[in-house]
């Protein structure tokens, strides 16, 4: 084996997997496949997960219909006037890569990207979000095709334990969008509205110093400049 | 040969699905019907509920219930259950009306949505037989007491060696000191969070986060009076633990009683404000030292004890002198740990705990030694270098290399350019005081039995699971590495699966124990999967290697093939004699899907050898001359830690548990209210973690070490190594720097003003 077997996730491996997958391996060998395949949840993942329903949540008497674009998709929804964006997203619209981890806009694990702007999206009701297009951490990649952040951050290592990655990556999309990437102290002063307490950051820099010479691929909306 | 996989950087295996969304937290696993509750948490610290109006709150529209200590049902009362002691954490799950810290569940708003759970549980009123809390450790320590023994899993509460009193009278030179550090908060990224869904009414299944699948398993099987084979627990992925997922706390036992009582899942997801005080954390701490040396700098006396608070119900020690007793040579020794009972929260492992806290009061007074002594640091720490282990009767150890480390990462650190004289050095612009810091790193080898199952299917791949988990410390990466490894395949016809304790049992992960132990199990599971197939094969009439002897074979990359050992060692099939078959033509032969293999690790070699890690931490600290701001300029660790599994992820937490240091040093404290026992910075706004800006490129190197004593794939555990010895180097730089000693953490800049 040389090097490059060990860069970012071999294609051997993915069409192993997705193989796996399609020939029915979860038929002839779900008694023995008892975890979910990375294969499948990758699928999900790439469908933009949307599709596997949640049991209705009942929106209550005072439910306000909003209407808004997540991921290029418009979506209608009947929400309670509190739910958050955040909690639309994970809770409604089973899109849970956006995390909650404090939901009081002090860590930055729920970053999604509004009009092209980085937002905490537990600061803000989703109701207030009419006709604005969203994108989340499930809509960066094109199909199986990687935003080149998101391949920079599993070169770099840019994560241990994940949870705080989907508010990294689409604040550092952004990060990257403004401009505010010259230098490593910058980025690092643009990228502090993000924790990770496993302590990637000398990592999720360097991940942000490969991706930014890359030609960034046009998001569902273009992000706007933000000084 | 194959190329061996281990040791190289291979990118994490659940990268793509972490970089996308697609991982699945414990709280995400979409549950059909699942009401979500919501904690009530008591606003007084010691007392007991009188009353909990909740009738405002059950006529909200979609709220299901609330539960407080007077309609919850009760839990039977059973050995290992929720009222005895040895069952583990003792939790509060509204058995009774008594409260013993702030913050502590006294109840559970229940609804078909999280928005009307919140705000059922705002509209219950509470009233309160509210006592006078005890919050202050120092001065309540006239009821210090003796925690029972043992403590770090097998070591005394206190030890003594020669005469430490006597000896420290007549030393030539001598630190008497206080260290002292503030509560600290895990705070992991995923807050804790437990679904529970009762498949029927005697089988539990719950997708928790959790460090111990197993433990929670055992734990919720004692509370509800259920054999261990009918509860399930699920956890694909952990955001992040540090210790404070290790033990079952509330919310876990609360969401499987909700779900029991209302008949449907329930999901229990905290609050960033709720886990404190209720997921352990580490302890407000006073390490009172006293080192005294020799005119030739070698340590002769070492005295260190330890004074900490402790809850009402439950008993954690940090065990913060044993490092003292085993990281020097020193003929005279005495140390001990006394806990103060008070109404807070109880107190849990933290990253590192005991040696984090532990070095930096042994490595801050081993730099004031060295200064009064005016010797190099360095130089101090070699003329003290414990070749033997002076903790266990002068045991040899398994390996150490922490000489080498001391050497190569002053080189690479340039330690030897830097004038030792305080405030001596400034950057070019002179703004800024310029300090050197350095400090020994140190964390014990610990293991568990373990065990794990390797199969190989009919299509020639293998799928390998253990009922382990992945903290993101990389698991699901190495285990990969090492099943390749033994089997002789590629890592991408491995599938390695954890997280549900339908697989086989192995401990939580913390004390940096996974790779070590499990490890060691998938690692077993392997090489003995590898031998039976080969054994199936030499043995079968329709194999082309029938009759052959096992030893005369190799495997690579699938294929069991014939080898003369005596070109080149066997590390080249015969060209002229291809004679062999693949893995998947020896399991098609048998008929079965699969052929399987299970095998246990279980430690040995503890009685002979000391088994544990070290390290060497540099850093360089640049304080601003007139606003005393602290920033961290470099950091150089170099470290000894067995066999490295993975480069990259091994760096990745190496500088994640330096960092996690640089956030103790510098940045975190859990301030109570000593009035009434409240938290006053509960959330990530006030209490400070690093963030980007705080941290600076970092550099890691590693001595390479082999260590045949430990376990049969040479790997120690680098989970918790990185954070110890942070403090004190930090510390010491900052001392370097301004001539300013802070030994009260964190060192804020305020303890340099005045």
């Amino acid at each position: 084996m040389t090097d490059s077997d060990f860069q970012s996730l071999p294609p051997t491996r993915r069409d192993f997997l997705r193989q796996l997958a399609a020939a029915g391996a979860a038929v002839t060998l779900a008694p023995y496949f008892l975890a979910p395949s990375f294969a499948e949840a990758r699928e999900t993942a790439a469908a933009g997960a949307m599709e596997t329903a949640l049991s209705p949540v009942p929106a209550g008497p005072e439910a306000v219909d909003v209407t808004l674009t997540i991921n290029g998709a418009k979506q209608t929804l009947k929400l309670d006037p509190r739910v958050s964006l955040l909690d639309a997203l994970r809770e409604r619209l089973n899109l849970t890569g956006s995390k909650k981890g404090c939901d009081h806009g002090q860590c930055g694990a729920c970053t999604v990207l509004v009009n092209g702007r980085r937002i905490n999206s537990c600061l803000s009701l989703a109701v207030t979000h009419e006709g604005d297009e969203v994108i989340t951490i499930e809509g960066l990649a094109q199909g199986n095709e990687l935003h080149p952040v998101q391949s920079a951050f599993i070169k770099h290592d840019g994560f241990q334990c994940g949870y705080c990655t989907p508010g990294q990556i689409c604040s550092a999309v952004a990060c990257i969008a403004e401009g505010h990437t010259k230098h490593d102290d910058e980025i690092r002063e643009w990228m502090s509205g993000n924790l990770c307490r496993c302590g990637a950051y000398p990592n999720i820099v360097a991940a942000i110093n490969e991706a930014k010479g890359q030609p960034q691929p046009a998001l569902k909306r273009q992000l706007s400049s933000v000084s | 040969m194959n190329t061996p996989s281990i040791g190289q950087p291979l990118d994490r295996i659940d990268g793509w699905l972490k970089v996308t969304g697609g991982a699945r937290y414990s709280a995400e696993i979409p549950v059909s019907g699942v009401v979500h509750g919501v904690l009530i948490r008591s606003t007084i610290a010691n007392g007991r509920v009188a009353a909990m109006d909740i009738a405002a709150a059950e006529k909200l529209p979609g709220v299901l219930a609330v539960l407080t200590p007077f309609n919850a049902p009760r839990l039977p009362d059973k050995p290992g259950g929720v009222n005895d002691p040895r069952g583990g954490r003792r939790i509060s799950v509204l058995q009774n009306d008594r409260v013993f810290y702030y913050n502590q569940p006294i109840g559970v708003a229940l609804a078909e949505t999280f928005e009307r759970a919140v705000h059922a549980a705002e509209l219950v009123n509470v009233r309160y037989d509210e006592q006078p809390p005890l919050v202050d450790l120092l001065s309540n320590e006239s009821r210090a007491y003796a925690p029972r023994p043992p403590i770090s899993r097998d070591r005394p509460v206190d030890q003594s060696r020669g005469d430490a009193a006597s000896a420290l009278a007549d030393a030539a030179a001598r630190v008497e000191t206080t260290y002292f550090e503030p509560v600290e908060n895990h705070n992991p990224m995923e807050p804790h969070a437990t679904t529970a869904v009762w498949e029927t009414p005697e089988r539990l299944t719950v997708y928790d986060a959790t460090q111990g699948i197993h433990n929670t398993r055992h734990r919720l099987a004692n509370i509800f009076g259920l054999p261990p084979d009918h509860v399930r627990v699920i956890c694909y992925f952990l955001g992040g633990g540090f210790g404070s997922k290790g033990p079952v706390w509330e919310h876990t036992a609360l969401a499987a009683l909700c779900a029991q009582k209302l008949g449907r899942p329930v999901k229990i997801a905290l609050s960033r404000q709720g886990m404190f005080n209720n997921t352990g954390f580490r302890p407000e701490l006073y390490q009172r030292i006293a080192f005294g040396a020799d005119a030739d700098g070698r340590l002769v006396a070492q005295r260190h004890e330890c004074l900490q608070h402790n809850s009402m119900i439950d008993e954690f020690v940090e065990s913060a002198s044993v490092v003292t007793r085993m990281l020097y040579q020193c003929p005279h020794n005495y140390s001990s740990h006394r806990l103060v009972r008070l109404n807070i929260g109880t107190p849990s492992y933290m990253r590192a705990p005991g040696e984090a806290s532990g070095t930096f009061a042994l490595e801050g007074g081993m730099d004031e030694l060295a200064y009064e002594l005016k010797i190099d640091p360095v130089e101090f720490r070699l003329r003290n270098h414990a070749d033997t282990d002076p903790s266990e009767n002068d045991k040899p150890w398994s390996s150490k290399h922490l000489k080498e480390c001391y050497q190569l990462g002053a080189e690479k650190f340039g330690w030897a350019k830097h004038n030792p004289h305080p405030r001596s050095m400034r950057t070019a612009d002179g703004r800024w005081l310029v300090g050197y810091g350095m400090a020994t790193a140190s964390y014990p080898t610990r293991r568990s039995p373990s065990s794990a199952v390797a199969r190989l299917l009919a299509d020639g791949t293998a799928l390998v699971q253990a009922g382990t988990q992945d903290l993101g410390t990389g698991t699901y990466t190495i285990m990969t590495q090492i099943a390749a490894d033994a089997l002789g395949l590629p890592v991408w016809k491995i599938r390695f699966e954890l997280g549900d304790t339908l697989f086989p049992e192995t401990p939580g992960s913390g004390g940096s124990q996974t790779a070590a132990s499990t490890g060691s199990a998938v690692f077993n599971a392997c090489t003995a999967l590898k031998q039976r197939l080969v054994e199936l094969a030499v043995n079968d009439l329709r194999s082309p290697l029938h009759g052959k002897s096992p030893g005369d074979v190799n495997v690579v990359n699938g294929r069991i093939q014939l080898v003369d050992f005596s070109v080149n060692g066997g590390s080249e099939p015969r060209q002229d004699n291809w004679i062999g078959e693949t893995f998947a033509d020896v399991v098609q032969r048998t008929g079965q899907p699969f052929v399987e293999v299970k095998a246990d690790f279980k430690p040995a070699n503890g009685e002979k050898f000391s088994m544990h890690s070290f390290g060497a931490q540099f850093c360089e600290v640049h304080v601003d001359s007139d606003l005393g701001r602290i920033r961290v300029a470099r950091w150089t660790g170099v470290f000894a830690p067995g066999k490295i599994l993975n480069a990259k992820t091994a760096r990745s937490q190496l500088i994640g548990g330096i960092i996690y240091g640089i956030g103790m040093a510098l940045l975190e404290e859990t301030v109570y209210d000593k009035r009434d026992g409240r938290i006053v910075n509960p959330n990530l706004a006030e209490y400070h973690v690093p963030v980007n800006a705080d941290v600076p490129q970092m550099e890691i190197a590693f001595v390479e070490e082999e260590d045949p004593h430990i376990n049969p794939i040479g790997v120690k555990g680098i989970g918790e190594i990185g954070i110890t010895g942070v403090c004190a180097a930090l510390a010491n730089a900052v001392f370097h720097a301004t001539g300013k000693r802070v030994r009260e953490l964190p060192i804020t800049l305020d303890k340099l003003l005045g």
